[in-house]
Parts: structure tokens; C-alpha cells; sequence
């Protein structure tokens, strides 16, 4: 190798190192910022979401607690178990209910307020804004306590008005067909306030132009809500969608409050029978096993709305 | 806000059908019988809460008290320890707070506006956690904290919540969208990077930390399923489990001591919602249209 090509190399090996440590420096100060989060995330987020997968092939019950590494491996049992399970069938197909009700009556209910808040209301926006919202920030199990008066079939204020307008209102808890309906009521009311602010800003967010252009062309109101806000608001819909929908899949306040899974299971709800399966009954690894159904549930939800929502215009 | 306002009469004036009148006046008489529909459960519960318990035993039950008193929550205070259960509460959506406002900020910065390896891998795996259901990382939290003997303990309640990948995508958005240009002023007034964040972007990002507090306090203030598994002694109960647990044990049919309960949770709620309504109403609706 000749003199000059040494100290060619020599010098762009130079430049390698002050550019790589300045990159170093760049990876420290980037870490540094990083670092207390993903430390924090990582113990507690991270890894139970990774243990509870490795859970879910274990027997893992009360007497593995204090030694949780000496839990037995059973394979697919607990997925199996899950297969054949009657009661784990119960719970999906109630929380099914509960969500291809509910979200599409949220959702309705969430953007039919916004659009009348949108139009025209400029008195008291401010008030509906905090009364349709005041639910949302509200603990589920207050609301749940409050609302298990209201449906009380012999004091409630619900069968109190029916019976002023001649109702014989029902026992509606204690009810195995009524009892799903008025928990899917009691979320819809809850949830609608979110639905509406978030609509309420993409309908802001939605030119004015594109009505006057509608409206010279001839559309009525509906029409410009079919072709015009419907089409504008897509985004939102599908970010509402999928929002709520992985929010209602893990319903579990409501009928622990109101319910405790009854009458004949049909308020048991998937997260309930986790927790009693990991809780009552200390079958962890088989409420992991529950768990990460629910994960791959929501996950799936997520995917196909993305999917369909997305794709046809 | 105000851009709406002006534009809203300019959108429904020139309809020829004149509908102006008639269609607001149908949009107020709807949204103020939802409005009566939404507040209507609230008013059942602050009323229920001073009914003396004669008023639960009639039948038709009577809408207002005849006799309105603060038994009910003499009784909260003395026979069961509603000002624990309040402390506990408040400690713990406190500290959560602020673990989240001071980390979570960190984190969007360095994803938004630092250049270093590993960047994409994290911000990818946090934001994959974001839908992940509460469920799942329940047992094995359990389990750790069964572990360390944190069980019944405040760091036991508070350590799995003080980094939230939600503050993460919010803190990032806003950071997004901070003008390089201010930083790179500051980088060659040889400002370190630690300072440009303390004194340059935290300052501007106020209102993005409000919301992000606002949400976060009421989000663990409301909490439920993981202080029922992680709190199992009384003392350690917070507001909810409390409530949840006398409402469905030896006082489910004490009405009115579990109303006074119910507005014991809800009132810190509502007078932080009413303070900051705008912040916390802005804060999502921006997050919305963003996600």
C-alpha cells in the first residue's frame, strides 16, 4: 500500500470516528430521554404482556405464587379446556352482543347530537358540550351503582315513570332477556358524550364550501349529510369504531356492579369470567389463557375495521 | 371554537328552504330532551343521597326527599372509612399524574425531535400496546407484585400506571409539530438538549401537559380492576372498589348510604370536569381526528 493511500485511509477514518461518536452522543442523549419511560414500560407493560402469553401454557394457580418459575407447562390445555367450555362460550357471545349493539347505537346517538350541535346551535353549546360529557369522565361504578336504583323494579325511578303513563315496568336486572338491553342502555349513555366530541370537531373540520357547493347543486339536508358529512367524516367513524369497539369488548364494570354475570350468565361478560377464573378461582393460567383470547379478539376487531371501513368509498 | 361560530350562520343562511328557524329550534328542543336524559341519573343520585331511608321504602317511590338529611353520609364517615378510601384514591391518581407528565413528555420529545438508534423499535412498541386490553397485563402484574410484596401497598397501585403508552402518542403529536427551527436557535446558542426541552419546549406545551394531566387523573381516579385485584385489604381500598364492593356485599341494599357514596366519587370528578372542560373536550377531539 502506497504512503498516500495510508493517509487517505487515515483520514477518512478520522472523519468515521468523529461521526460516529457524535452519533454515540446522539444514542446517549436519545436514550437518556427514553430511558425512565421504557424502563417503567418495560417491566410493567412489556413483559406481563409477554409473561402472560408464557402463562397461558402453564397450570399456574395459588400454591405457584411464591415461585412462579416453577409452574408446570401443560401445553395447549388451557386453550383446549377454553374450546370446550360452555361458560367461556356464554361469556364471548354475551360480549359480542354487548359490542354489535351498542357501538353502531353509540356511534348513531353520538353523531346525531353533534350534527344538531353543529347546526345552527350556538346557545348553550357549552352546556350540552359538559352534560353529554359529563358520563364519560364519571366512574363506571358510580354510574353503575346509580343506574341499578334506577332499573330497581319496586323503587326505581325508570318503572316509576312507566307506571305514570300505565306501564307495569319489569324486573329489569333480574331479567335473563331484559337484563343485556339495559346494560347495553346504561353504556350507550355513558359513551355517546365521546362519540360526540370527537364528531363534533370532524364535522368542524368539514369546509363549508363543500355545502354550498352541495346546495347549489340541488341537495336537501339529508342529501348533504348522505354525500357530503358522511364521506368527510370516514376517518373519524373508523377511528370511533374501532375505539369503542375494543373498549366494549372488555366490558367488565358494569355487570359486576349490577349483575355479578346473572341472571343465568347472560350479563357474564368475557374480562368477568377472567377475573373469576383468576381471582375466585385462582386458575391463572387458565385466565391468562382468557386474557389473550380477548387480545387476539381485539386485535382481529381493530384489523377488520381498518380493513372494511377503509377500503370501499 | 370561534371559527365555528362564524361559520355556522353561513352555512345555514342561505338554504333557500328557510329553514334556519325551524330546524335550530327542532336541533334545541332534541338536545335539551337528551340533556334532561344525561343529567336526569345525576340529579336521582344527589337527591337519593339525602333521602332518609323511609323515602327508599315507599311505593311510588317519591323523586325528592320529604325529609332531606346528611345521615347518609354520617354513616359513610362512621361506620365504614370513606375518608381513607378518599386519601387512597387521591394518592394514587396524584402520583400517576405526575409519573405520566414527567415521563411521558420525555419520551414524545426524543421520538419527535432527537435522532438515535433504537427510535423506531420503541415508538413502535409502544404504540402497539395502546389497544392492548387491561386484562393482559393484570395476572402477571399480580403475580410481580405478589412477588416483591407489594401487594396492599401505594407503589403496588401506582408503579404499572406512571408510564401510559396513551401519553406517549399524545406528547408526541404535539412535539411533532413544534417548529425545528426554535430548537435549532437554541442548539447553536450551545443550549444542551436537556435544557432546549426544560426551558424551550415544556414551557409551550402547557396545554398539551393540562389535558394530559386532566385525563390521566380522572382515568385512574375512576380505575377499577386493577386496585380490586392489588388493593384486598380494607385500608387500601380506593373509592371505586369501596363503592363497588359495598354495593355488591353486606350494604347492596342500603340506597341511601350507596348514593352518598356514589356522589363522594363523582363530585372531585365533576369539579375538575367543569374547571377544565375545554381542555379536556379539545384534548380528545384533537387526539380523534389525529389517530
Amino acid at each position: 500500500m502506497t504512503v498516500p493511500a495510508l493517509a487517505q485511509r487515515r483520514t477518512t477514518a478520522e472523519a468515521t470516528s468523529v461521526a460516529s461518536a457524535r452519533r454515540w452522543r446522539e444514542d446517549l442523549t436519545g436514550w437518556a430521554f427514553a430511558a425512565p419511560f421504557v424502563i417503567l414500560f418495560g417491566v410493567f407493560l412489556a413483559f406481563p404482556i409477554l409473561a402472560s402469553f408464557i402463562l397461558s401454557f402453564t397450570s399456574f394457580g395459588l400454591r405457584d405464587l411464591a415461585n412462579p418459575i416453577g409452574a408446570t407447562f401443560v401445553g395447549l390445555k388451557n386453550y383446549l379446556d377454553l374450546f370446550g367450555d360452555s361458560k367461556f362460550w356464554t361469556s364471548l357471545l354475551n360480549t359480542f352482543y354487548f359490542v354489535v349493539v351498542g357501538v353502531p347505537l353509540t356511534l348513531a346517538l353520538g353523531l346525531l347530537i353533534a350534527n344538531a350541535l353543529n347546526r345552527g346551535v350556538t346557545r348553550f353549546r357549552t352546556a350540552f358540550r359538559v352534560g353529554y360529557y359529563l358520563p364519560v369522565i364519571t366512574s363506571i361504578v358510580a354510574i353503575a351503582v346509580v343506574w341499578r336504583f334506577l332499573l330497581n323494579p319496586d323503587v326505581g325511578l325508570v318503572n316509576m315513570l312507566l307506571g305514570a303513563v300505565g306501564i307495569n315496568g319489569p324486573a329489569w336486572l333480574a331479567d335473563p332477556v331484559l337484563a343485556m338491553p339495559a346494560i347495553i342502555a346504561m353504556a350507550v349513555w355513558r359513551n355517546l358524550g365521546f362519540a360526540m366530541v370527537v364528531f363534533l370537531a370532524g364535522l368542524q373540520a368539514i369546509p363549508a364550501s363543500l355545502y354550498e357547493a352541495a346546495s347549489i347543486d340541488g341537495a336537501g339536508r339529508w342529501q348533504a349529510f348522505r354525500f357530503v358529512t358522511i364521506p368527510m367524516l370516514r376517518p373519524t367513524i373508523l377511528f370511533m369504531t374501532v375505539i369503542t369497539t375494543i373498549g366494549y369488548l372488555q366490558l367488565f364494570e358494569e355487570p359486576f356492579v349490577m349483575t355479578d354475570g346473572g341472571p343465568l350468565d347472560k350479563t357474564l361478560s368475557v374480562t368477568m369470567y377472567m377475573y373469576q377464573q383468576g381471582f375466585k378461582f385462582f386458575h391463572q393460567g387458565y385466565a391468562s389463557a382468557i386474557a389473550y383470547v380477548l387480545f387476539v379478539i381485539v386485535a382481529f376487531a381493530a384489523f377488520l375495521q381498518f380493513k372494511f371501513l377503509r377500503s370501499d368509498a | 371554537m370561534t371559527a365555528v361560530s362564524a361559520r355556522a350562520p353561513a352555512l345555514t343562511g342561505p338554504t333557500p328552504r328557510g329553514g334556519r328557524t325551524s330546524s335550530s329550534t327542532w336541533s334545541y328542543v332534541f338536545l335539551v330532551g337528551g340533556l334532561v336524559l344525561m343529567v336526569g341519573p345525576f340529579l336521582w343520585m344527589v337527591l337519593g343521597s339525602i333521602k332518609p331511608e323511609s323515602d327508599f321504602l315507599q311505593n311510588p317511590p317519591t323523586f325528592l326527599p320529604t325529609a332531606p338529611t346528611t345521615n347518609n353520609y354520617t354513616r359513610l364517615f362512621d361506620q365504614l372509612d370513606f375518608p381513607r378510601f378518599f386519601f387512597n384514591s387521591s394518592v394514587i391518581a396524584l402520583a400517576v399524574t405526575v409519573g405520566n407528565l414527567l415521563f411521558c413528555p420525555m419520551l414524545g420529545y426524543a421520538l419527535a425531535k432527537l435522532r438515535w438508534r433504537g427510535k423506531r423499535l420503541i415508538m413502535g412498541l409502544v404504540l402497539a400496546t395502546l389497544m392492548v386490553p387491561a386484562g393482559i397485563t393484570l395476572i402477571p402484574n399480580f403475580i410481580l407484585m405478589s412477588n416483591l410484596g407489594l401487594v396492599n401497598t401505594y407503589p403496588g397501585l401506582i408503579l404499572p400506571f406512571l408510564a401510559g403508552p396513551f401519553g406517549v402518542f399524545l406528547m408526541r403529536q404535539f412535539m411533532l409539530g413544534v417548529p425545528n427551527e426554535l430548537l435549532e436557535a437554541a442548539r447553536i446558542d450551545g443550549a444542551h438538549e436537556f435544557r432546549i426541552y426544560w426551558s424551550v419546549v415544556m414551557p409551550i406545551a402547557t396545554p398539551v401537559l393540562a389535558t394530559l394531566g386532566i385525563l390521566t387523573f380522572l382515568g385512574n381516579w375512576n380505575s377499577f380492576l386493577y386496585p380490586l385485584v392489588m388493593a384486598q385489604e380494607p385500608q387500601m381500598y380506593t373509592l371505586p372498589v369501596a363503592l363497588a364492593t359495598f354495593a355488591t356485599g353486606q350494604y347492596q341494599a342500603d340506597h341511601g348510604m350507596l348514593m352518598a357514596g356514589s356522589v363522594i366519587l363523582v363530585v372531585p370528578v365533576l369539579i375538575v370536569f367543569i374547571l377544565f372542560q375545554r381542555w379536556i373536550t379539545e384534548g380528545i377531539a384533537t387526539t380523534g381526528l389525529k389517530g
